[in-house]
């Protein structure tokens, strides 16, 4: 080596230029549009890398004392929380549900994240964002480690987690999370950083992320609560990345805007869908509830993405079209995606239930507008029949939308009694959708979608079973088979929360810890 | 398969090609039909059915669909007679005694059907 060395430290600035840009290079050996084939191909134009702004200059020594410093504290507190029986202290056992859904929905996207921001780091020949994404890539994996680590002090006492990454690829509703996912990971690496950076991370996060952690908060569980908070510093970064990225973009060149406002546009839409799900959480599966999904909304989404459109004007941004559907839908999707749930509660691998009547008058007074004129009846009439033994549980397979996979069960924005039916005819072959926006994200892009994998049409087509059954057999089942192939133990992880191993096992240990039995 | 070279040379992404995953080919003889029932949103979406092209309508309406929507009260009150039936939301008039396909649905059609006095529990199109 013939570098000098000046005897002294170097400042955090040098450091930081030295540690970032100082390790990039022009290659000679090979052409840089070889080494980086994928930059230019979304059409997207970059006239100077070094204009990009790292917000945190944290280089890569400082930030492995961080997250180490996290850790400590994190392991400490699961330790605590295992070895005082921490699982007893949530409300109620419903509440645990909410935590299957994370572990089988989210956690598994914390990993497609990794390697979604592994794979675009290494595509971008700017140095300064190609650091930024291999931090987030190791940030990402640390938080799926840590979500597993946590709940795994659930799942050695309640049934649904057994198998989540298994079941992520498979399971009918996982489907929507995990091609979201793969849908992002899949296009290029300038629409990752926009799908994940700006409209998930930054758009959506507090609806998403926050609602599960401040759920874990308001109902006594301390490990859930811990990985966020640990998370959180992270996910700050993760932000600003994602701001970054479009502003950077934007000031590269005019012709980037069309590009980057469709993107933003589909990714709020894909987003918002994804988003049934945790208002469902929110409105339904916390015992003790933060918010309502509406008023979340309201706040988060209203309020403060309005703002940040706003700010984002003067690069000729604008809100996306979808927001004005998603409004109307805000009285709406909660019930609508608890409904579905509860009907097909035989195929999901956590358990459903019926609001108590002191609930369902939570949901009126949250819910003014909509939940005793639309849900209230059908909600009542279900409760009033699981009492009398007929529980209702769905047995037919639904229609799905081709974009989000979400059931068909959005209704017209204007008319919540009139499901929305949208339909297109591609190279022959007729395409459904669950809404305007679903049916434009696949005109757009028809080659991709037309690929979806639709778990209800892969069940029709026989792909759903485990290796070895003969379908054509006269006692076959097709919907426990399909049960098997998704690793759910029948009347053990799904079915009614009433009467489940989960509730009478939580009755019976947090009596033994908080009575003389 | 993709190569190594092509990965270093990606073609436009406007060149990109896929395979549809749905083609009626899959489906072992059988094809899609989607059907909604108005005002019913008990259920909480159309339902995907595979038949074969070859199977009665009437087939469907009194072997498959009690099963379905059974479950509801109104479905015993149900008079098919005077059901309307929508087919991609215009009205359709299926022959109950020729087969799927001589009544024009092929793969991946949708229809519904609205049932004139039944509005579901209470009256709230549930």
């Amino acid at each position: 080596m013939d570098m000098k060395t000046s005897g002294r430290k170097l400042g955090l600035k040098e450091k930081y230029a030295h540690m970032t840009r100082g390790l990039g290079w022009e290659t000679t050996y090979q052409p840089m549009d070889k080494v980086f084939p994928y930059d230019k191909m979304e059409g997207i134009k970059i006239h100077d890398w070094e204009k990009w702004e790292d917000p945190f200059r944290l280089t890569m020594d400082a930030y492995w004392k961080y997250q180490s410093e996290k850790e400590r504290k994190l392991y400490a507190i699961i330790d605590a929380f295992a070895q005082n029986n921490g699982h007893l202290n949530v409300t109620d056992a419903r509440y645990i549900n909410a935590l299957k859904l994370f572990i089988t929905g989210v956690s598994p996207l914390e990993y497609m994240a990794h390697r979604g921001f592994a794979h675009t780091g290494r595509q971008l020949r700017g140095v300064g964002p190609r650091v930024a994404c291999q931090m987030q890539a190791i940030d990402e994996i640390r938080h799926v480690q840590t979500q597993i680590h946590t709940i795994s002090n659930y799942n050695k006492f309640y049934n649904g987690m057994h198998d989540f990454r298994h079941m992520h690829d498979r399971v009918w509703y996982l489907s929507v999370p995990k091609s979201f996912f793969d849908d992002a990971i899949s296009a290029g690496p300038f629409e990752f950083m926009v799908a994940i950076g700006f409209s998930f991370e930054y758009v959506l996060t507090n609806l998403l992320f926050v609602p599960f952690m401040s759920g874990a908060a308001f109902n006594g569980d301390m490990g859930t609560v811990t990985f966020g908070f640990s998370a959180q510093s992270d996910e700050a970064r993760h932000m600003t990345l994602g701001l970054e990225v479009i502003k950077f973009l934007l000031e590269q060149d005019p012709d980037n805007l069309p590009i980057v406002q469709k993107w933003i546009d589909k990714w709020t839409w894909r987003g918002v869908r994804m988003l049934t799900l945790v208002a469902m959480m929110m409105d339904y599966m916390l015992p003790k509830r933060v918010m309502s999904w509406r008023e979340a909304w309201d706040i988060y989404f209203e309020q403060n993405a309005g703002a940040l459109f706003k700010d984002l004007a003067r690069y000729g941004i604008t809100m996306p079209k979808c927001v004005e559907t998603a409004i109307k839908e805000k009285d709406h999707i909660s019930h609508q995606a608890w409904a579905t749930f509860y009907q097909y509660g035989a195929a999901a691998a956590f358990h459903t239930w019926m609001p108590t009547p002191e609930e369902m008058d939570w949901l009126s007074s949250k819910y003014p507008d909509s939940f005793d004129r639309y849900y209230r009846p059908r909600f009542e009439y279900w409760r009033e029949q699981e009492a009398a033994g007929n529980r209702f549980y769905n047995k037919t397979l639904p229609m799905l939308c081709q974009t989000c996979q979400i059931p068909m069960l959005f209704t017209e924005p204007d008319d919540p009694t009139k499901i929305a039916y949208r339909e297109t005819t591609y190279k022959g072959e007729k395409y459904h959708f669950c809404s305007d926006h679903c049916q434009h994200i696949f005109e757009d892009e028809s080659e991709k979608y037309m690929q979806s994998w639709l778990p209800v049409h892969q069940i029709y087509q026989g792909n759903c079973f485990p290796e070895g059954v003969d379908p054509t057999a006269p006692d076959f089942d097709p919907l426990a088979a399909v049960l098997q192939w998704y690793h759910i133990q029948f009347g053990a992880d799904n079915l009614s929360f009433e009467g489940s191993e989960d509730q009478k096992n939580f009755e019976q240990w947090r009596g033994m810890a908080t009575q003389n039995v | 398969m993709t190569t190594t070279a092509d990965l270093r040379n990606p073609p436009p992404m406007q060149d990109y090609q896929g395979q549809a995953k749905d083609g009626v080919e899959h489906f072992h003889g059988n094809q899609l039909l989607y059907v909604g029932w108005e005002d019913h949103l008990l259920f909480c979406a159309p339902f995907a059915f595979p038949f074969p092209p070859a199977m009665r309508f009437g087939d469907v309406v009194s072997h498959v669909l009690p099963g379905a929507f059974g479950y509801h009260p109104d479905f015993a009150n149900i008079d098919w007679q005077q059901a309307q039936w929508f087919k991609s939301g215009q009205t359709f008039q299926p022959d109950f005694d020729k087969s799927l396909a001589d009544n024009g649905l092929g793969h991946k059609d949708v229809i519904r059907f609205r049932t004139p006095g039944l509005t579901g529990i209470r009256g709230s199109c549930s």
